[in-house]
This record gives C-alpha cells, structure tokens and sequence, in this order.
C-alpha cells in the first residue's frame, strides 16, 4: 500500500495517522512480524520498520539495545525484505535506515528489492536530500517514497529544499535530540510543523518522545502523523517475556490509536 | 591548498552524512571557521597561543644513532615535545579559540588513547570552558591516568557502555550528545573525520606540524625530504604533516596503519588497507565494516589507532595515489618504540611506533642516505601501563634483553 492512500484515509476521517515503529528482527525476527500485525491490528495506520545498525547516531538507548539485539542474533539486510513482504498489504511499509546499509548493498538493488517485497518507502534519518542523488534515482526508477527529516535548527531555505526531495509525507524531528529521549510536548515542534507546511502539502509527521494516547492527541492536532518508537520498543525492553511484550504492544496500540482519533 | 568542494567531498569521500538537525551548526562552523583564518586578529592570537602555551614550533632532529641503523637518515618532528605531549595540541587550541569567537562556552569531545580527551580539557581549563569527554569504557581502564589528568583539568569524563565501547562508541554519544546542546556547545572533533566541515577544519588546525617541518627541513638540509611517514589512526597527525608536502610531486608520502595482530588475522586497524568504501561519523570513507554495512572492531595495541574509520582526505589521497598506506603490526610497532628508546633516548606514544616502524620497514628499500621525515606524534607516558604488560617488564627478573 502506498504512502498517500493512508494518509488520503486518515485525512478524509479528520485525523492523524499513527504510525508505529519497531526494528525487524526485534525481540526475533518473527516476534518482529508478529509485533507489526499487532500494531495494524490495534489502530497503526503506517508501519516503520527499523533496519539495525552498529552505529545508530539518531538513536537513544532503547533503539540501540533492540539493534544491538537484533545483530546479536544474525539480523541481516536482507531480511528486512522477508519482514516487509509477511506485513505488507493493509498499511504501507516503510523502512527507516542510516544510510550506509542501504550503500552496501547497493542503493538501486536495494530499492528495487524493497519495491518487490511490497514496500512503499525510505526513511533515511543520516541522509540530507543534498547527497541523495543516487537515492532519489533509485526511488524515481522503483516507484519509492521517499520521507526526509526537517529538524528545529532547519533553516527556512533548507526547509524549502527538503521538503521538495520528499515524497510521501514529511519527517518532523520535534526536539533537538535522539529517539526516545524526553516527553514529548515540545514547543519547538508545533511550530516547525507550522513552518514546514508553509513549504509544502505533504503530510508532516511528528517523531521522537511519544508515550501514551493522550501524548499523540495533543501532536496529532497539528501534525498529520503520530510517529512512536521507543515506546513500542519498550514493550519488549521492559517485559519478561515475549508474550507480554505483544500484550502490551496490543495496550500501547490501541490506546495510541484513540489518541489520534480524539 | 587543496580545498574540497563546496559540499565538502573530496572526489567521491567526504561530505555529510548526518542529522538534518546538526546541519545549520555544520553551517555556521564551517562560515566560523572561514572567516577566522582570514582574520589576522584571530590567526595572530592563535600563533601567539602556540608559541607561548603549545611549546610550538616543535624540534626537527635529525636521529643520528637510529640513522645509521636505518642506512637512511631518519628525522623527527617532535611533536611529542609539545604542550600535553602531542600534535594533538594544535587541534584543540584552534577549535577552542573558535568555540569563543562563536559564543559558544562549552565543548565535548570524543576521545580513545585519551590524548585529544586531555587535550580538549587543558583547551577548555585554558579558556574557560565546559568540557565533556566522552570514552568508551574499555578505554577509561586502558587508559585510566588520562582520565585522571582529564579530570584534574576539570572537565566530566563519561564511560560510553554502548557498542564495543571503544572510540567509535564515545563519536557516537558525542554526536548524539551534540544534536541535544548544539546552541550552546561546540564539538570539539579530535581527528581529520566526521561531517564537512570537520575534516578540513581539523586539517587546518594541525597542518603547522608539516609547514614547520617543510620550512625546517629546507633550513637545515636546503632540500625537502624523500619520503614522509606518520601513523594513521583518524589521520589528523598525518594530514597534518602531509598538507604541505602534497603539491612536491617527488616527495613521496606514506600513511602507516595499525596491522594489530597482523593484518592477515582480520584482527586490525588498518581501514585504507582493507579498502571497504562505507558512510561512518558522518563521512563517506573506507570504513572496516561486514557485508551488510555493519562496523567492525578494530583491533590495535594503540588505542590511538583503534579506528574502524579514517579521515576522508586519506581515502581520496589513498584512491588518487598521492599517498600510500601500509599496515603496520602491534610486534613491528613495539619493536621501533624499544629501538627509538634505546638508540635515542626517547619513548614515544604507541601511535606515533607505527609510523617510525613503517618509515624503519621502507628505509630498507630506499636509497643509502635517503632523508625520510617521520612525524613524532606523541610521548610515550601515557603508553608506560602497556610497554610494562607487552615486554613483562614488571617480572621479577629484568626480561627487557628479550
């Protein structure tokens, strides 16, 4: 499923759309299809799936220890591609990855892999539109969104160019700051979206700090997307076991999800 | 002076791979920076600072017993004479005095032997600065005397748990530690890597060592050097003494990896040598990574060097072949530290071992009386806790005729 149609969906219904993220391969690579099946399930209206990676700058520590726990247990590249073809179909997929996994491999191959698994595009946090090219070849040719970030310290000038390299919707990155890394109410963030959306009329997402629905109500009233993460990734973190990590993957879900349908 | 392009590549290494957030910093740092160097003000200060505060510029010596070994004649540029013992001095004392001419008034700073660690706290005691620095944990005990002298200098030391807790791990925290404080802090970047503009920047900074030595060479001997050598960890000692050599077509330059166990055991350093092209710390560059894309851990006797990434110039110097980088094993590297003490009386940093040790390999194959300049990057103190546990010195018998 494409990016636009979900948020066509969302926007007809008067509302933000929720989009959950999780790494592929965490808490194992099937708990990770699992893992998004209940999100869709519970209310997610976009997926991002996480590729893991040694060295992810962007991230706080919940992010990195589901990476470093995927690797430890042999996550290759390739089986991001498994994860998106099991979950791809009801909401669009995206990948959100650090660059240098998707140079290794190969920026057109991975493309047109992902394209064939069924998914709808990249989220590439280490990646500024300017030494895209290769990338926004890749996306052209293979039919890609692709979402780049706009951050508080963006200039307007910048704002105005990365927003012409996306297509999809908009990365919002509310705080200055990693994943996960305080709540998320933040007067920075509203108005950067406001800024952002005099550039364009793609949708704007809004990440980083999301814990709870009534988190995701205040930001789905000015942003067009919910985007968690470490919250999600917390289930798992924080559960003895994996079955309660689902259970409160399901509880998270849904009440992230009548969040942004206040 | 050979610039990058606008972006900041040179040829296809380089440029910035980072947070859209850090780049408006990137941007100021890099129009900071430039209007700077233009400043007479600001380049006098700087000169002055160096002179007076740094113990600059270092010696060029001609090693005379270590010379006749070689066949060739061996020269050294004492860096290791320097204020806080190392090139590294250069680097911070240019980076802080631009941290204050930008308003900012705190600096962190990733470090691995230690050394930029100590160097960035003494910049930052000297101008009034805050000072983080982020270590790997692994490093804080390899290394346990610089963290004390970090923290006598004032500044907060923060182990980095994650990862394989070594310098990479201590780039990371620093840069995510960098996205959070940016209005107010400056990252103090300790090699010639990372996003444009850090590479040239840092280049700048440190390229005094080679135009001193340029300048000295062509005093005393009214010629230039045959061959430069300098380790290569990041690259800052080395672009620093390369820089002025890089237009004298004939004056051949070698970078000298760490080989670590030997490079043929996949347990090194030596990231030029395994010529794997990835995007690291913000820099596209050869990184030692698997076939996803994933880091590898380095592996050195010196921490310095223990590096899974290197400066973008080296790579695009390594692909044009201006200058050629060689492996250089732990035992190669112990043994030219042992024999600088011995024939010289001078204990050099672990690091700066491998650079004379590739320079001792190379005289072999050069001209009889050849002149080759080897950067001396950096004094062996801090390098005493490993020479005791590689050559058992602290056995009860004296073992050191091994």
């Amino acid at each position: 499923m494409r990016t636009a149609e979900a948020f066509a969906k969302t926007g007809a219904e008067g509302r933000a759309a929720l989009v959950g993220y999780l790494p592929a391969g965490f808490p194992t690579l099937a708990d990770s299809i699992k893992a998004v099946d209940i999100m869709i399930d519970h209310g997610a209206d976009l997926i991002e799936l996480g590729l893991p990676y040694s060295d992810p700058v962007m991230d706080g520590p919940a992010i990195q220890k589901a990476a470093d726990r995927a690797l430890a247990a042999g996550f290759r590249t390739r089986q991001v591609f498994e994860v998106t073809e099991a979950v791809a179909g009801r909401v669009p997929i995206l990948v959100m990855t650090y660059w240098n996994l998707v140079e290794r491999y190969g920026v057109d191959r991975f493309a047109a892999d992902f394209a064939a698994a069924g998914g709808a595009g990249l989220i590439t946090p280490d990646l500024i539109p300017d030494e895209a090219a290769e990338w926004i070849a890749a996306s052209d040719a293979h039919d890609l969104d692709r979402v780049f970030l706009v951050a508080p310290s963006s200039t307007e000038e910048r704002i105005a160019s990365t927003v012409a390299a996306c297509r999809g919707f908009v990365y919002a990155q509310s705080v200055m700051g990693v994943t996960g890394a305080r709540a998320a109410t933040s007067a920075a963030a509203p108005e950067l979206v406001r800024r952002t959306r005099a550039h364009t009329d793609l949708p704007i997402g809004v990440g980083l700090g999301v814990r709870s629905g009534d988190q995701a109500a205040e930001i789905g009233a000015y942003g067009d997307a919910v985007i968690v993460g470490s919250a999600i990734v917390n289930c798992y973190l924080d559960a003895e076991d994996v079955p309660t990590g689902h259970q409160r993957l399901a509880e998270l879900t849904a009440d992230l999800a009548a969040g942004v349908r206040r | 002076m050979p610039n990058p392009d606008p972006g900041g590549h040179w040829g296809e290494f380089g440029g910035r791979f980072v947070p859209e957030a850090l780049i408006a910093a990137l941007d100021e740092l890099e129009r900071a920076h430039t209007e700077a160097l233009a400043d007479p003000d600001f380049t006098a200060e700087l000169d002055a600072l160096g002179r007076e505060y740094g113990n600059l510029p270092s010696p060029l010596y001609l090693a005379e017993r270590l010379s006749q070994e070689a066949g060739v004649e061996v020269w050294l540029k004492r860096e290791d004479l320097n204020h806080t013992g190392a090139h590294k001095i250069r680097n911070v004392l240019g980076q802080a005095l631009l941290t204050k001419r930008m308003g900012k008034r705190r600096i962190i700073a990733e470090t691995g032997a230690g050394q930029h660690g100590v160097a960035s706290a003494t910049a930052a005691a000297y101008f009034g600065l805050e000072c983080t620095v982020y270590m790997g944990e692994e490093d804080t005990r390899r290394q346990a005397l610089n963290v004390a002298r970090m923290r006598l200098l004032g500044a907060e030391v923060v182990p980095v748990t994650t990862g394989s807790r070594t310098l990479k791990d201590a780039m990371n925290e620093a840069l995510r530690e960098w996205v959070a404080t940016v209005d107010t802090t400056h990252y103090l970047i300790g090699s010639v890597g990372g996003p444009h503009p850090f590479p040239q920047l840092v280049r700048d900074y440190c390229r005094g060592i080679g135009d001193e030595a340029r300048a000295q060479f062509l005093e005393r001997t009214g010629a230039l050097p045959d061959v430069v050598a300098a380790c290569v960890g990041g690259g800052s000692n080395a672009m620093g003494i390369f820089t002025a050599f890089l237009d004298d077509e004939d004056v051949r330059l070698y970078g000298f990896e760490a080989g670590g166990d030997g490079y043929d055991t996949g347990r090194h350093a030596a990231t030029i040598t395994a010529g794997q092209i990835g995007v690291l710390h913000g820099a596209r560059t050869f990184v030692l990574q698997d076939e996803d894309g994933q880091t590898i851990e380095s592996h050195s006797i010196s921490a310095g060097l223990d590096y899974p990434g290197v400066g973008p110039e080296h790579a695009h110097l390594a692909a044009t072949g201006r200058a050629a980088y060689e492996p250089v094993d732990d035992a190669e590297a112990m043994a030219a530290l042992e024999k600088l003490a011995r024939t010289e009386g001078i204990i050099c940093a672990i690091e700066s071992a491998h650079g004379l040790a590739g320079a001792l390999r190379l005289a072999k194959s050069l001209q009889p009386g050849s002149r080759v300049l080897v950067n001396l990057s950096g004094r062996g103190d801090k390098d005493m806790g490993n020479v005791v546990e590689y050559y058992g010195f602290d056995a009860p018998a004296d073992k050191g005729d091994h």
